[in-house]
C-alpha cells in the first residue's frame, strides 16, 4: 500500500471516528456509533500495518501483541459487571497512558530520525509532553482505578501546602525540559527525560490522590481526556495525522464531560482539580459551622414501604452508589414492573453526578433491562416532585441534600439537587444516618414527610418485593 | 422542675375550636410537660373531659383555676380582655395574636410581663417553618368549608348530569385567590363535579390550579404580584383596573364566586362591587373568606349570609370553626411542632432561642418587652459565584494541559473571555512566529479536531455518558498506530546505531496495553450499549 493510499485510508478512519462519536449522542444510534468506532480503528490498523512504515519482519510481532492484548481485552470486557464499569474503565485510561509514555521513548531513542534546529527542538518538546502527560494519566488512572474499587480510601489526602508542591513540580519539569531540548545527544537527554517522568507520575499520584471521592465522576472523564491529549501529543512526535485529529477528539470530548461533571455539582473545574472538598483547607471547618439539622427521623419497614408504594400513583425512584453497591437494580427494576402492571406510573430519576461516572445508574438500570424512556434527567423531572406520592431515594445522599438549596452555609450550597422532598413522601434507603462523601448532614431525613428504611438496599428491597408480591 | 402547659375552653363567641387535642396531650406529656385543660374544653369539638384525662391531663374546674396553674397557655383565639387579666406574670402565651390589628392587646400583654409566640407572625417563608404553619392548616379547612358552604346555599348540584326530568348544569365556581385557602376550594369543587376557574395576582400559582383540577384566568396585563413570604402585594392601578374587569366578566357568568385575597397587615382588597353583584344570576352565592379583614365584596356582612339583589353573600368568620375536630387537631398538631422547637432537650423546659430565625419572627412579646415586628429573615441569597481560586491555584490548571477547551466553552463574563481570547491569540502568535511550516500543517489539524470533538460531544444524552468514555477509551487506543510504525520501520541505513532491540520491546509492550484497551472497549461498549431498549 502506498503512503497516498494509507493517507487516504487515515482520512476514512478519522471520519468513521467522527460518525462514532455522533452516533453516540442517542440511544438509537448508539450501536451503529460504536460499529463505526470497530470498523474505523481496523481501517486505522492495517493501513498502517500494510503502510509504507511497516516492514514484513514487524508482522509476527504486531500479531503477536495484538493477539495477546486483544485476548485478555475480550476477557475482561466479558467477565466485568456493570457496577465495576468506572473502575475498568480508570484502569483502561492508564493503559493508553502506559503506552503513550512508552511510545514517547522509544521515538527519543529511534536515531533514525533526524532532525534540525527548530524541528529539532520541537520535536524534543512534543516528546517531553508526550511523556508528561502519558504517565500523568497512568499514575493517576492507577490511583483512580484503586480509589474506585476500594483499594485506597476514598477520603482525600490533602498534603500541606499541596499547591506549592505542585507548582514546584511544575517549575521543576519546565527546568528539566530546558536541559533536555539542550542536552547533544541521546544520553545526555535521558536524565531529566527520566527525572521528569517520576515528576509525572508523582503529580498524577498526588492530584488524584486529593480529590474526594464525590468528585470521582469529574476525575475518571478528566483521565478520559488526557488520554487522549496523551495520543494526540504523540500524534505531533510522530508526525501523524490520525493520531493527532482522533486523540483531540477523545480530548476535548473528555474535557466537556468533565465540564458537564462540574457543573452539574456548581463547582468550578479548578477547584475539583486543586483537590479536597471545597476551594481549600477552610472545608470542613465551614462544614462544622453550617446549621446542623435536627429533628426526629420516622424510620418504617418494609412492609410500610410496600403499603405506601401501593398506595400511590406516581412514584419516583431515586438511585445512587448505593444501589450499586448492593447490586440492586434487578430488584429494583421488578418491583417497577410490579408496580407498572398495577397502573402505577414508576419513573426514574438520575442526578448527572449520581455513582461514580458519568452516566454510572443509566448503565446500571439498562442492565436491569428498566426501558430508557423511563429514566429521566434531573432538569426534567425535577419539577414532577411536587406531583408525585412517592420518592424512593435509594443509597444516595447528596444529591438529594435539601441543604444546597436552603443553607449557604453548607459547603454544597448551590449545587443543583433532585428535589425529592417535595414529593408527598420520600422514603430514603441507607445503612445508617451516616453522612454522604461530601461529609454533609442531611436535613432531608428529618423532614416531616421523609422516612428512612435502615438496613441494605437488596436486602431491603427484596423484602418490599415480598410483600409487594403478598 | 418541668412546666405547666394550660388548655383554656375558647371565650370567644362562636368558637368551637381548642388548642390541644387528647392525642396531643399525651406527646406534651411524652416532652416532659404537665398538661391542665379547662373542663369543657374541647366539648365544642367533639373531645370530652375523659379523653383528655385519659391522655394524661389534669382537668381544671375554672379558667381560673387553670391560668393560675399554667406556666404556658395554648390558645386559638386572641386572648380577651378578661383573660389577659387572669395570666400569671411571666407566662407564656402561645396562640393566634394579629399584633398588626391588635395594638392594645400588645400593651396589656406586655404589661403582664408575657412571653407571647403569635403562631400568625411565623415566617412562613422557611421550609422548616411549614409543619407549624397554623395558617396554612387553618386555610386548607376553611377553603374546603367555603365551598361546602356554597354547595349548601346554591340550589344546584355542582356536577352536571343529563337525565330523563332534563338537563343539570355544572355549576361554574371563580375563586379570587389562590393560596392555600384557595387551593383547597379549588379541589373540593372540582371534586364535587364544578367548573372552577380561578385567579391569583402570582402568576407563578397557575400550575398548582391546574394540578387540582381549575383553570387559571388571567388577567390581561402584565406585572407579577408576588409579594415575598407566599403572600401577594397591592398592585398598580393599570392592572387593577383590568383585574377589575376581568372580575365583572366572570361575575356575569359564574354561579359562584370564592374570594380569598388578603394582603398581610392592610384591609382585604376589594374585588367584587355591587355593580358585579348585581350582574350575577339569580341564586348565585358568593363566599367571602376575607370577612374578618373587611371583605372581598363589597355587600358583604361579616359573621352572617345575607341575601342581595338575589345573591346569597355569606360572611363567615368561623370557617374552620364548622369543623372544630379535625381544625383543632390540626392547629394542636402545629402547637406541638412548636413545642418541640422550644423543648429540644425534652425536659419538659422551653427555650426561647432568638438565634432561631422561626422561633425569634413568632416571638412577639419577650418577658414584657415588645420584640415585634421581627427584623426581616435573611432569605438564602442564591450563591455567590465562589471566588476565583487564587494564585495556588493556578499551576494545577496550568498543569492540566490542553483543559483550555473544557474552560472556553462556559458562558464565561466578559473579562474572562478577554482573558481567554488574549491568551489564545498570543499563543497563536507564537506558534506562528517560531513554529516551521510542517509543525503549523499539524497544529490546523488538532486545533480543528478539537472543535469537531467539542460540537459532536456535547450533544451527547446524560444517559450514554458511560458508553461515551468507554467508546472513546476505545478510539484513544489510536496511539497503536503509533506503536506500530516503530515495530520495524524501513530504514535506510539498515539502522545503524539505532537500538532496534529496545525499540521493538518498548513498541511491541506498547501495542499489546493498546490492543487491551482497543478490544477490551469496544467489547464492553457493545455489551452495555445491547442493554438499553426502550
Amino acid at each position: 500500500m502506498s503512503a497516498n493510499l494509507a493517507t487516504v485510508a487515515y482520512i476514512g478512519a478519522t471520519i468513521l471516528f467522527i460518525l462514532s462519536l455522533g452516533g453516540l449522542s442517542n440511544p438509537e444510534t448508539a450501536r451503529r456509533g460504536n460499529l463505526y468506532g470497530i470498523v474505523g480503528m481496523t481501517i486505522a490498523v492495517l493501513a498502517t500495518v500494510l503502510g509504507p512504515r511497516v516492514t514484513a519482519a514487524g508482522l509476527p510481532y504486531i500479531v503477536g501483541a495484538l493477539v495477546a492484548g486483544g485476548a485478555v481485552g475480550l476477557y475482561a470486557a466479558k467477565k466485568v459487571q456493570m457496577t465495576q464499569m468506572p473502575e475498568l474503565v480508570a484502569l483502561m485510561h492508564s493503559l493508553v497512558g502506559l503506552a503513550a509514555a512508552l511510545v514517547g521513548f522509544a521515538s527519543y531513542v529511534d536515531t533514525s530520525i533526524v532532525y534540525e534546529g527548530a524541528e529539532k527542538a520541537i520535536h524534543e518538546v512534543e516528546i517531553y509532553i508526550g511523556i508528561f502527560i502519558g504517565a500523568v494519566t497512568f499514575s493517576g488512572s492507577i490511583i483512580a482505578f484503586g480509589k474506585l474499587s476500594g483499594k485506597v480510601g476514598g477520603k482525600p489526602l490533602l498534603l500541606p501546602a499541596r499547591h506549592w508542591l505542585n507548582l514546584a513540580g511544575l517549575l521543576a519539569v519546565i527546568w528539566f525540559a530546558v536541559a533536555f531540548v539542550q542536552a547533544p545527544d541521546v544520553q545526555a537527554g535521558m536524565t531529566p527525560l527520566v527525572v521528569m517522568t517520576v515528576i509525572a507520575l508523582l503529580f498524577g499520584i498526588h492530584m488524584v490522590m486529593a480529590i474526594g471521592g464525590a468528585d470521582m465522576p469529574v476525575v475518571v472523564s478528566m483521565l478520559n481526556s488526557y488520554s487522549g491529549w496523551a495520543a494526540s501529543a504523540t500524534g505531533f512526535m510522530l508526525s501523524n495525522d490520525l493520531l493527532i485529529v482522533t486523540g483531540a477528539l477523545v480530548g476535548s470530548s473528555g474535557a466537556i464531560l468533565s465540564y458537564i461533571m462540574c457543573r452539574a455539582m456548581n463547582r468550578s473545574f479548578i477547584s475539583v482539580i486543586a483537590g479536597g472538598f471545597g476551594t481549600g483547607g477552610g472545608a470542613p471547618a465551614a462544614a462544622a459551622g453550617g446549621t446542623q439539622p435536627q429533628g426526629e427521623v420516622s424510620a418504617v419497614n418494609a412492609a410500610e414501604t410496600a403499603e405506601l408504594l401501593r398506595g400511590a400513583k406516581n412514584v419516583v425512584i431515586v438511585p445512587g452508589y448505593g444501589m450499586a453497591v448492593a447490586q440492586a437494580q434487578h430488584t429494583v427494576y421488578e418491583i417497577t414492573r410490579l408496580l407498572r402492571e398495577k397502573g402505577v406510573n414508576v419513573r426514574f430519576a438520575i442526578h448527572p453526578v449520581a455513582g461514580r461516572m458519568p452516566g454510572h445508574m443509566n448503565v446500571l438500570l439498562a442492565e436491569a433491562k428498566v426501558p430508557y424512556d423511563i429514566v429521566l434527567e434531573m432538569d426534567e423531572i425535577n419539577e414532577d416532585f411536587p406531583d408525585t406520592d412517592v420518592t424512593m431515594v435509594i443509597g444516595a445522599n447528596d444529591i438529594v441534600n435539601p441543604a444546597a438549596q436552603d443553607d449557604p452555609a453548607s459547603p454544597i450550597a448551590g449545587m443543583p439537587v433532585l428535589e425529592v422532598w417535595k414529593a408527598r413522601t420520600s422514603i430514603v434507603m441507607k445503612r445508617s444516618m451516616a453522612s454522604g462523601y461530601a461529609g454533609v448532614d442531611n436535613p432531608l431525613f428529618f423532614k416531616e414527610n421523609n422516612r428512612m428504611l435502615f438496613g441494605d438496599a437488596k436486602k431491603m428491597l427484596d423484602e418490599v418485593l415480598g410483600a409487594l408480591k403478598a | 422542675m418541668s412546666l405547666t402547659i394550660g388548655v383554656p375552653r375558647e371565650t370567644f363567641a362562636g368558637e368551637k375550636r381548642v388548642a390541644t387535642v387528647p392525642e396531643v396531650v399525651e406527646k406534651l406529656v411524652k416532652l416532659g410537660f404537665a398538661v391542665v385543660v379547662e373542663s369543657g374544653a374541647g366539648a365544642a369539638a367533639s373531645f370530652g373531659d375523659e379523653a383528655y384525662q385519659a391522655a394524661g391531663a389534669r382537668l381544671a374546674g375554672s379558667a381560673g383555676e387553670l391560668y393560675a396553674a399554667s406556666d404556658i397557655v395554648f390558645k386559638v383565639r386572641p386572648p380577651s380582655e378578661a383573660e389577659v387579666a387572669q395570666l400569671r406574670p411571666g407566662t407564656t402565651l402561645v396562640g393566634f395574636i394579629w399584633p398588626a390589628q391588635n395594638p392594645g392587646l400588645m400593651q396589656q400583654l406586655a404589661g403582664r410581663r408575657a412571653t407571647v409566640l403569635a403562631i400568625d407572625c411565623l415566617p412562613r417563608q422557611l421550609s422548616r417553618a411549614q409543619k407549624m404553619d397554623a395558617l396554612t392548616s387553618t386555610a386548607g379547612v376553611s377553603g374546603y368549608r367555603a365551598v361546602i358552604e356554597a354547595a349548601h346555599a346554591f340550589g344546584r348540584p355542582f356536577n352536571g348530569s343529563v337525565t330523563a326530568a332534563g338537563k343539570i348544569p355544572p355549576a361554574k365556581v371563580f375563586i379570587a385567590g389562590a393560596g392555600v385557602a384557595g387551593l383547597a376550594a379549588i379541589g373540593a369543587a372540582a371534586n364535587l363535579g364544578a367548573i372552577v376557574r380561578a385567579n391569583d395576582t402570582r402568576a407563578e400559582v397557575a400550575d398548582q390550579v391546574v394540578s387540582l383540577g381549575g383553570e387559571f384566568v388571567k388577567v390581561d396585563y402584565e406585572e407579577e404580584g408576588s409579594g415575598g413570604g407566599g403572600y401577594a402585594k397591592v398592585m398598580s392601578e393599570g392592572f387593577q383596573a383590568a383585574q377589575r374587569e376581568m372580575y365583572a366578566k366572570q361575575a356575569r357568568e359564574v354561579d359562584i364566586i370564592i374570594t380569598t385575597a388578603l394582603i398581610p397587615g392592610k384591609p382585604a382588597p376589594r374585588l367584587i362591587t355591587a355593580e358585579m353583584v348585581r350582574s350575577m344570576k339569580s341564586g348565585s352565592v358568593i363566599v367571602d373568606m376575607a370577612a374578618e379583614q373587611g371583605g372581598n365584596c363589597e355587600l358583604t356582612v361579616p359573621g352572617e349570609a345575607v341575601v342581595r339583589h338575589g345573591v346569597t353573600l355569606i360572611g363567615y368568620t368561623d370557617l374552620p370553626s364548622r369543623l372544630a375536630r379535625q381544625a383543632s387537631t390540626l392547629y394542636s398538631t402545629n402547637l406541638l411542632r412548636l413545642t418541640e422547637e422550644l423543648c429540644k432537650a425534652k425536659d419538659g423546659r422551653i427555650d426561647v432561642n432568638f438565634d432561631d430565625d422561626a422561633i425569634r419572627g413568632l416571638t412577639v412579646i419577650k418577658e414584657g418587652e415588645v420584640t415585634w415586628p421581627a427584623p426581616p429573615l435573611k432569605l438564602p441569597a442564591p450563591p455567590a459565584a465562589k471566588p476565583a481560586p487564587a494564585v495556588a491555584a493556578a499551576p494545577a490548571a496550568k498543569k492540566s494541559g490542553g483543559h483550555g477547551h473544557g474552560g472556553a466553552s462556559e458562558p464565561a463574563s466578559v473579562q474572562s473571555l478577554a482573558l481567554v481570547f488574549g491568551f489564545g491569540a498570543a499563543l497563536f502568535w507564537l506558534v506562528g512566529a517560531y513554529a516551521p511550516a510542517a509543525f503549523l500543517g499539524h497544529f490546523t489539524v488538532f486545533v480543528l479536531a478539537c472543535f469537531v470533538g467539542y460540537q459532536v460531544v456535547w450533544n451527547v444524552t446524560p444517559s450514554l455518558h458511560t458508553p461515551l468514555m468507554s467508546v472513546t477509551n476505545a478510539i484513544s487506543s489510536i496511539i497503536a498506530v503509533g506503536a506500530l510504525v516503530q515495530v520495524a520501520p524501513p530504514l535506510a541505513d539498515g539502522g545503524a546505531g539505532r537500538p532496534s532491540a529496545l525499540i521493538l520491546g518498548l513498541a511491541v509492550v506498547a501495542l499489546a496495553l493498546t490492543a487491551v484497551n482497543m478490544f477490551g472497549g469496544f467489547a464492553v461498549t457493545r455489551r452495555m450499549l445491547a442493554m438499553f431498549r426502550k
